[in-house]
Parts: C-alpha cells; sequence; structure tokens
C-alpha cells in the first residue's frame, strides 16, 4: 500500500452533499444516540465519497467532521485507514482489479496488463475522465475468478479480450452489463447445469406424500416379523483372501407345491431366517442339501453372509440323514419342541 | 473501582497492591523495573509497544503488563496468588522479540540524533537489542512532518507509540495530533502538517521515547552529557513551573520540566519551555547613562553617582515600581532603601489596581492551591482565562473536568479553554444575584462540596476591581466556599514576581503614591525594577532608572540603566501565585557586569549614605524571615490553612453593577514579558498563532 495523500489541488476548497443524499444521511445519524454520533463516521464518508464522484476530496472530508462535531484529525484518521476511501480523483468508471491469490491464478495478471494499456499507472485516470483503476485485496467472487468491481457491480470471469471489450464500450460511454462474462448464471457450471438435470425433480412431481413403510398401520393383521440380525460384515470376517463365488456355483434349485417342502430348521444352525432365506434361493428339501458340492456351500455362505458356518455345523451331513428319514440329536429336539429358534414363526 | 487488596507473587516476593493497579505498577511496588515506550503515568494506556511484557505463570502467552489490571487476575489453581516473573528467559525473549520488531524500521542515526544520551530505545536496546540486525529487506522510510516552530519531527525514528497522540487529545486538549493510515504505512501527524496550537505542546518532546519529536530550538545545539543541569523555577506565569536549567557553558541550552505534583505535574507551558534564547538576546550587559540623548555604556560606579545625583531629589518626588519578574530579594532590597530614604511611593501593582494592601495575604493568593481543582467538584473563573495565563494550570483543570466531572463556569472572555464550561457573562454584571441565578453550574455551586471561585488578576486592576473581589468573595461565602478545611475563594496572579513582592510589603507606603500616579508624571526620578508591562508614556521629565536584565520598554525609557541579573542567574526566592515560596538555584553567571537585584540596591544604598543591613544573600534572607514568616517556608503553600481569614466579608465601597466587560488579560501568550519579547522562538511561536489567527478569521 503505497502512501495515500489527498489531493488538495482536485479537491478545490467546498464540498456539499447532494440534497438527495440527506435523507440517507439523517437514516444513519438516527442510527446513534446524539452524543455518539461520531460513530456514524464510516458511512458518512461513503455517503461523501459518492457523492463527490467517487473519491473523498479534503473538504469532503471536513464536512462530515462539521457534521458528526469531530476533530479534522480524528476523520482523517480514519480515511486514510480505509483503502476504500479513496483519496485522489477517479475516473466515472473506476475498476478495482481484484488481485488475490484465486483471481491471480485464473490471469488477474493479464487483466492488469490491459488496465496499464488501456488506462496508464494504478490510479491514474484517463485524458476524458472515463477510467480508472487499483488493484485491490479479494472482493469475494472466487468463484469468478478473475473479476473486477466497475464502480458498484461485479463484473466476472473475465479475459484479456472480454475485459478490453468492456473498457473499450465504457471508454465510449457505453454502459456494460454486469455479472459473469462466460455462458454460465452467476456461478453455476460454464455451459448450464450438469448435475441435477431430471425434470421431475423441478415440477413438483415428487412432492407426492410416499408411503412410508414403517408407518402404524390401523389394524396389523399378524405381527411384524422379529428384525432381521444384522449381517456381519463380510470384509471384516474373511481372514483369508478367498477368491469371490461364482455365479455357476449356485446350487440346483426345485419347484416343490405347497406343503411338500421339508421342515430345514431341524438342520442345527438353520432358523427361521435362514429357512426363509434358503427357501427364497429355491431350497427346499433336505435332499437338496445333501447334495451341495463344496462350490456350493462356499457360494451360499457368501451369499448369506456365514463364511464357515456350513462346515462347521455340518448342514450336509445333518440334511444327509434328514433326507434319509433318519433322525438327529437336534431334530429329536426340534420335533419335542424343545429348540425355540427352530420353532415356526407365529406358532405360539 | 474497588480498592480492595489483591496478592500477587512477583519473582517471588509477594506484594499486596489495590485491584486497580495495572500489573506493571504492582511489579514496580515490587521493586522490579519495566521497560515501556508507549505506556505513561499521565495518559491512557495504549498497550501498543509490548516491551512491558512479563510472564504469568499458567497463562498461555506473555502478558503486556501494562494494560492488565491485577482485579482481573485470577488466583493459581491451588489458590494461592499469581506467579509473575519480570525476569528470565522466557520474559528477555519476548521483549527481545519486541525489540528486534521496533529496531527493524528504526535508523541507525543515534549520532546524529538529538535524542541520543537521553533516549528509552536506545537504552533498553543495550539491554534488550540484538548485536545485529536479520532484516535484510528495506527499512522503510517516512516523510518528516511540520508541526510548528516548537518540535521538529524526524518521522523515520517514531516507533508509534502513540503518546504524542494521547498528550494532545487528553492533556493538552487540542485534538490535533493523529495516526493516519495503517500497517506499515501508519504516520504520526498533525492535521493536513499544520501547527499545533497548544500552549503545552512543547511536552511531546518529552514524551517522545525516541528521536522523531525533538525540540526545535534546541536542535543539534548540545548534547544532553555535557550539560549542566540545574533545578530552578520558572517565572513566565504565576504557578511557578519547577524546571531544570540545561547549561553549557555561560548559555543556557534548554529548559526541562521537573515533576512536582503540587504545582506542574511533569508538563511545563511552551514559554517556560523554550524562553532560553531570550536569555541570551537584548541583555542589559553593562551599566548606561543617558550623556546628551544616547545612553552610554559606563562602569558601575559612573552609574551609580548618577543614580545618586537622581536619588537626591525630595524624597516624594520619587517613585519606585517593581515589575512582573521581580523576585523577592530585590524587592525587599529595593523597599529597604526606598524607606530608608523616606520615599513612601512604591508599588508592585499593574496600574490601577488597588488590592494588597489591607494585610490580609489570603485576599491576594490563591487559596484553594492549584492541586485543590482535583477535589473541587466546581470552579467559576472570573476575568480570566488559564489557558493563557496559567497553561499547565488549565491541564489540571481539564483532567480534573475529564475525570472527576468537575463543572466550571466562566464569567469573562469565553475563550476555548480545551474543556466544556458554562458562559455566564462578559462582565462583572454577571456577579449579581448569581447565587439565585437559575443555571446549571450556579446549581453546581451553590450545592458543591468544595466549590472553588477564582478571580483573574487582571480583574484588580480595573477601576471596580475592589467591588468585584468584594463581590466574588461575598458570593464565595453565600456559597459555602470557604470551610474549615477548605478555602475555594483565591486570586489567580499572571506575574511571578507579584505575590512575593506583595509579601515583602511593596506597596504605597503612607500617603505613598501607586504605580499609576507614580508613572503619571510629576516625579523627578522613577525606579523602575525591571517595569516593562507599565505605561511608560508619561513620565514627563522625570529621571528613570532602570534595573532590569532585558532591554525592553523600560530600558528604553531609561536615564540610567543597571543591569540586573535574570531568573536563571542568581538564586533567588519567587511566591507563586498559591503563596508557594520557592527558590531559583544559579545555573549560569550573569552576563556581563549584570548583578543580582539585591546586590545593586546594597550597593546603591552604600553610594546613597543609606547602607541597608545585610551584606550578603543571607543575611537579607534572614531579614526577609523576621519581616514576614512566610518566607520561612520553601515549597509550603498555605491552601486551607487560610480559610479562616477568608471568612471576614471584604468590605468594598464601590458596586459591580454596569461594568465594563472582562477584557482579555494576555494578548499574545508568547510575548508576556521582557525576556519572551528578547525570544526568537518566541516571536515565532506569536507569528504563526496571529497567522493561524488571521487565516481563521478570513474562512
Amino acid at each position: 500500500m503505497a502512501l495515500r495523500r489527498f489531493d488538495l489541488e482536485s479537491g478545490g476548497d467546498s464540498f456539499a452533499f447532494k440534497p438527495e443524499t440527506e435523507p440517507t444521511i439523517e437514516f444513519w445519524l438516527g442510527k446513534y444516540p446524539e452524543d455518539k454520533k461520531r460513530s456514524a463516521v464510516i458511512p458518512m464518508l461513503w455517503l461523501a465519497q459518492k457523492d463527490n464522484d467517487g473519491w473523498l476530496s479534503e473538504p469532503a472530508m471536513r464536512e462530515v467532521a462539521d457534521r458528526l462535531e469531530m476533530p479534522y484529525i480524528r476523520v482523517y484518521e480514519v480515511a486514510t485507514f480505509y483503502t476504500m476511501f479513496r483519496l485522489q480523483p477517479v475516473g466515472k468508471n473506476h475498476i478495482q482489479l481484484c488481485g488475490t491469490t484465486p483471481c491471480m491464478l485464473r490471469g488477474a495478471n493479464d487483466l492488469k496488463e490491459v488496465c496499464q494499456k488501456v488506462i496508464g499507472k494504478p490510479m491514474s485516470v484517463t485524458d476524458d475522465g472515463r477510467l480508472s483503476w487499483e488493484e485491490v485485496e479479494c472482493l469475494g467472487a472466487c468463484a469468478n475468478a478473475p473479476m473486477v468491481q466497475i464502480n458498484d457491480y461485479y463484473y466476472e470471469d473475465l479475459t484479456s479480450e472480454s475485459f478490453t471489450e468492456i473498457l473499450n464500450k465504457l471508454q465510449n460511454g457505453a454502459e456494460v452489463k454486469p455479472g459473469p462474462f462466460v455462458d454460465r448464471l452467476n456461478s453455476a457450471p460454464e455451459g448450464g447445469a450438469t448435475s441435477l438435470l431430471e425434470g421431475d425433480l423441478y415440477d413438483g412431481s415428487r412432492n407426492a406424500i410416499a408411503e412410508l413403510p414403517n408407518l402404524p398401520k390401523d389394524a396389523p393383521a399378524e405381527p411384524e416379523p422379529a428384525p432381521a440380525p444384522p449381517p456381519e460384515k463380510k470384509t471384516t470376517l474373511i481372514k483369508d483372501s478367498k477368491p469371490a463365488p461364482k455365479a455357476e456355483d449356485k446350487p440346483e434349485t426345485v419347484e416343490v407345491a405347497d406343503g411338500e417342502e421339508d421342515d430345514l430348521k431341524r438342520i442345527k444352525g438353520i432358523g427361521p431366517v435362514n429357512e426363509r432365506a434358503l427357501n427364497e434361493l429355491g431350497i427346499f428339501k433336505f435332499s437338496q442339501i445333501a447334495a451341495w458340492t463344496s462350490a456350493n456351500v462356499d457360494w451360499v455362505e457368501d451369499f448369506m453372509s456365514f463364511p464357515g458356518r456350513i462346515e462347521r455345523e455340518d448342514w450336509i451331513a445333518q440334511a444327509a440323514k434328514l433326507a434319509e428319514g433318519e433322525e438327529t440329536e437336534f431334530s429329536k429336539r426340534v420335533d419335542a419342541g424343545e429348540v425355540e429358534s427352530s420353532k415356526d414363526e407365529g406358532d405360539e | 473501582m474497588s480498592d480492595e487488596l489483591f496478592k500477587l507473587n512477583i519473582d517471588g516476593q509477594e506484594v499486596e497492591v489495590p485491584r486497580s493497579y495495572t500489573l506493571m505498577q504492582a511489579c514496580e511496588e515490587a521493586g522490579a523495573e519495566i521497560p515501556r515506550f508507549c505506556y505513561h503515568e499521565r495518559l491512557s494506556v495504549a498497550g501498543n509497544c509490548r516491551m512491558c511484557l512479563v510472564q504469568w505463570h499458567g497463562a498461555p502467552k506473555p502478558i503486556a503488563s501494562c494494560a492488565q489490571t491485577v482485579g482481573d487476575m485470577r488466583m493459581n489453581p491451588d489458590g494461592t496468588p499469581p506467579n509473575i516473573s519480570t525476569k528470565g528467559d522466557y520474559v528477555e525473549k519476548a521483549r527481545n522479540g519486541v525489540m528486534e520488531f521496533l529496531l527493524i524500521n528504526h535508523p541507525l542515526d543515534c549520532p546524529i540524533c538529538d535524542q541520543g544520551g537521553e533516549c528509552d530505545l536506545q537504552d533498553q536496546a543495550v539491554a534488550y537489542g540484538r548485536a545485529d540486525s536479520r532484516y535484510e529487506l528495506n527499512k522503510r522510510a517516512v516523510e518528516d512532518k511540520n508541526m510548528g516552530p516548537l518540535v521538529k519531527t524526524i518521522m523515520t525514528r517514531c516507533i508509534q507509540c502513540t503518546r504524542c497522540v494521547r498528550f494532545a487529545a487528553e492533556v493538552a486538549g487540542v485534538e490535533e495530533i493523529g495516526m493516519i493510515s495503517r500497517g506499515e504505512s501508519a504516520e504520526i501527524t498533525t492535521y493536513l502538517e499544520e501547527s499545533l496550537t497548544s500552549e503545552l505542546s512543547g511536552n511531546v518532546i518529552d514524551l517522545c521515547p525516541v528521536g522523531a519529536l525533538t525540540s526545535k530550538p534546541y536542535a543539534f545545539n548540545a548534547r544532553p552529557w555535557e550539560l549542566r543541569k540545574t533545578e530552578s523555577v520558572d517565572v513566565m506565569d504565576a504557578l511557578g513551573s519547577n524546571i531544570r536549567v540545561d547549561a553549557k557553558g555561560d548559555a543556557v541550552m534548554r529548559i526541562m520540566p521537573v515533576i512536582n505534583e503540587e504545582v506542574n505535574e511533569e508538563w511545563l507551558s511552551d514559554k517556560s519551555r523554550f524562553i532560553w534564547d531570550g536569555l541570551a538576546r537584548q541583555r542589559l550587559d553593562k551599566s548606561y547613562v543617558r550623556k546628551d540623548g544616547k545612553l552610554t555604556a559606563v562602569n558601575w560606579g559612573e552609574a551609580f553617582e548618577a543614580a545618586k545625583t537622581a536619588l537626591s531629589a525630595p524624597a516624594e518626588k520619587i517613585g519606585f515600581v517593581a515589575g512582573d519578574l521581580i523576585e523577592v530579594e530585590q524587592a525587599k532590597a529595593a523597599l529597604d532603601l526606598a524607606r530608608a530614604m523616606g520615599v513612601q511611593n512604591t508599588d508592585c501593582r499593574p496600574a490601577g489596581a488597588s488590592y494588597g494592601t489591607d494585610g490580609v495575604r489570603e485576599r491576594y493568593i490563591f487559596n484553594p492551591t492549584l492541586l485543590g481543582v482535583e477535589e473541587a467538584d466546581a470552579l467559576l473563573l472570573i476575568g480570566t482565562n488559564p489557558r493563557k495565563e496559567a497553561a499547565v494550570w488549565n491541564a489540571r483543570i481539564r483532567k480534573a473536568w475529564l475525570w472527576n466531572e468537575l463543572k466550571v463556569g466562566v464569567i469573562g472572555e469565553a475563550a476555548d479553554l480545551t474543556y466544556d464550561y458554562e458562559h455566564l457573562g462578559d462582565g462583572p454584571d454577571a456577579l449579581k444575584d448569581l447565587f439565585q441565578r437559575d443555571s446549571e453550574i450556579a446549581e453546581a455551586l451553590r450545592n458543591a462540596e468544595k466549590p472553588m471561585i477564582i478571580v483573574g488578576e487582571s480583574v484588580l486592576s480595573r477601576e471596580d476591581g475592589d467591588a468585584i473581589l468584594a463581590a466574588a468573595h461575598d458570593y464565595a461565602l453565600e456559597i459555602q466556599a470557604i470551610k474549615d478545611d477548605w478555602a475555594g475563594f483565591g486570586v489567580l496572579h499572571t506575574a511571578a514576581g507579584r505575590v512575593g513582592a506583595l509579601d515583602t510589603g511593596f506597596v504605597p507606603g503612607e500617603g505613598g503614591a501607586d504605580t499609576a500616579a507614580i508613572l503619571s508624571g510629576g516625579m523627578d526620578t522613577v525606579v523602575l525594577l525591571g517595569a516593562d508591562e507599565v505605561d511608560l508614556s508619561k513620565t514627563g521629565d522625570a529621571t528613570v532608572i532602570y534595573v532590569g536584565s532585558h532591554g525592553d520598554a523600560g530600558a528604553s525609557k531609561a536615564d540610567i540603566i543597571l543591569p540586573a541579573a535574570a531568573y536563571t542567574e542568581m538564586a533567588a526566592t519567587y511566591v507563586n501565585t498559591e503563596g508557594r515560596v520557592q527558590m531559583t538555584r544559579r545555573a549560569v553567571q550573569p552576563k556581563g557586569d549584570a548583578r543580582e537585584g539585591w546586590a545593586i540596591f546594597r550597593a546603591l544604598s552604600d553610594v546613597v549614605g543609606r547602607t541597608l543591613p545585610y551584606d550578603s544573600a543571607d543575611a537579607l534572607r534572614e531579614a526577609l524571615r523576621e519581616a514576614n514568616p512566610v518566607f520561612a517556608g520553601l515549597g509550603y503553600a498555605p491552601g486551607a490553612a487560610g480559610a479562616e481569614a477568608l471568612k471576614q466579608k471584604i468590605s468594598s465601597s464601590g458596586s459591580v453593577a454596569g461594568g465594563a466587560p472582562f477584557a482579555a488579560a494576555i494578548d499574545d501568550f508568547y510575548l508576556t514579558n521582557p525576556i519572551a519579547r528578547a525570544s526568537k522562538t518566541m516571536a515565532e511561536c506569536s507569528l504563526q498563532k496571529q497567522g493561524l489567527e488571521t487565516v481563521m478569521a478570513a474562512e
């Protein structure tokens, strides 16, 4: 930041607020108690700058001090502290060029060169009085870098070319619409949206009330099934890295008529949940299980997420016995109703 | 704030201090020395130099001790008092870091810097500075600023402590210095480099801890270690500010304030501080006798012979007039000589004054004392502008107004006094029915516990001076300003010698003429004791003997000039407006043939055959003490001791009705006495001030 001093020559001898500014001054002064009105010094200086063609002259600063009954030096301190108070004349269009990192990385230096070429040194005014520029710190529009602020508005996503064009237009007295200078809306993606494109996202159709699965029903027909135990995470349990079972290892399935299926729960290790899962796989008969190959076992274990359990509990041997009509130690207990977990759901 | 005590453990030593203390004060209580730049006892706390860092065990960071209030600290977790270290590696390292940053942009120009040898930064760099710099980038440079004819600026040396800014805003009451811009560009300046308008601006030179603000007149004149330092008393106003006269060889090089809490705290007015070049100009260093209309240098013998001739006139045709700067010894010797010759025409008061003759000292001194204003709750100034007449005391009024909510009322000139006051009127009319008056300040004065009524001395030289003094005193009695422990009524003098001369009885004797009468013709011989502020145009063809130090109005009128020593050249007694007796000391020898005033009259008494009974200054002072015991109490101001004498009404036949408005007692603050008028610096200040006023009038 260079030395900032009042341009006493250009400032003239006097300054007066525009009549239309007075209500705004009233507004700001009204915010503070009479004996604390110096609190309004920053908005007042800002208004004075607005009324003085974009810069703060020494008489303007004195006017503010007089209105706030502040010593000149106190206002002077504030005016020189904040760099947004400009102490020398600026052009009709004053360009504040953001040179902070994001804009710099996106080409602010090129824009600076344009300024140097078209306008000249920072804070110099073109002969026609239309343009001046200065480099400022981040203006907070990094998503649209590189950008400049011209008077009160942001001009974003600039290139040397588009920026030159803006400057040319301004120099010719034309107005330029602020905003991004690439094909985008505000900070939206260039060339239009890339996600959330589905039309029905926006037509309101998704606002229909969906049926929530666990809403209480008026009169439940039958009791809710006990929740399944959370599936064990296989990734944490498989210690040796077995190759994933192939699809062709899926066990053979059969169709059976109602009532003809075996009670698979008579096998130790198969409860109602497992039975249902096996039924869904198309496995209803002890003979089917007895015929599983080791590949089939791997597949089913993988499918049901309990590696090693079929072998450990020896389902195949149990199934072979039961298929032959023999009993096992466990099936006897099941038949005697001693095994709670093998009872049919709903059988009370 | 609660003044409950708080215990601290500082460097292993337990101390108990009031909770309102800052940690720095507490550390000093414990005997630790804390370096500082921005902190100053008489200014608000800024806490921006960071030099006073100390370690608070348990705190995550070093603590700026100047900005930490003791009462805000908490105990250690086990309930023991907080442990503070002001020494040790931790503190040392922190301060070294601060010092390194302060020195990054500070120029290494100590050899050509006037602050060299008495520079806080220099001293502290010895303790905390590195031997070399690690900074490889460009140092910053700052443009020097104009601050007027007194303060020289070398702003690159500034370390932004803002003491000068705070002094101007808080003590001097003129918000003229500020810090503009920010960060690396921050600079101290006055508004658009205008000159300071304060009468106390020179104090920023003392406050500046580095060489950024130095004395312009003293620039490159001397090094502090070459100077002979003599503590003395100032005579530029009637406050008797305590000063230190720094001299080299035969010349006074500068004048600095000495702390005296009861008089000038540690401030000094610009006139007192920068008068010294006037001590070397326009000096009367030889005796002169007017021969054929031209003053011709002669030796003492010839001058005394001429004086003897002049004093052989009839006693009633001889008059003695004492000036503003007269010291007590000279007044006493001259008065004794006059009375020995039978001369009753003696006066030390300005023309027209009629006070001080009733023998009641309390009626012409400043009874509430200068310090008293800090206790007072309401103050009424009548016909006085303390900003010009007693600049340092004005700062004390401002202090009381700022911190104690002192209410001030003014009757007289409605000048800018640097504090708000209620203006009750321009002239003595305002004194009428003041007690019944419906106004905020009248109300405050009525209800005040310790009200203060101050009458300017210039008021007493008016035709209706007596009546005004009586009316003001009546009012003081009405509002009960005089209590057993409070004498809230006093006169603010402007002349350093007046109270002392009055105390010696330097007023007209039996049937004697006063100043106005002596100077209005009809005398054969007029002896002027440094009297330059009186109207000398009507002395007619009287022979004028001038005894004084400077060639001014009196000397140009004189037929015989007897050169006397100035206040820096003798040990002399002065009595300030409070009645406080103080002594100056000899800092340099009198110029040329000049002699101390009393010695001139002692020698003259010999020549005229009326030898005075003392041969030495000590013997003279002995005689003084015998004649008036107040001279025995060196440094003592009676204050409330005079309350009893004030309880009696002052009788006056005059009336205050219809009096003219009070005029300003001092037109030009910078040119009030012969020494000031001889000073180039004061002339510059005066021009500067006039320039400013012309500009302001033109606007």
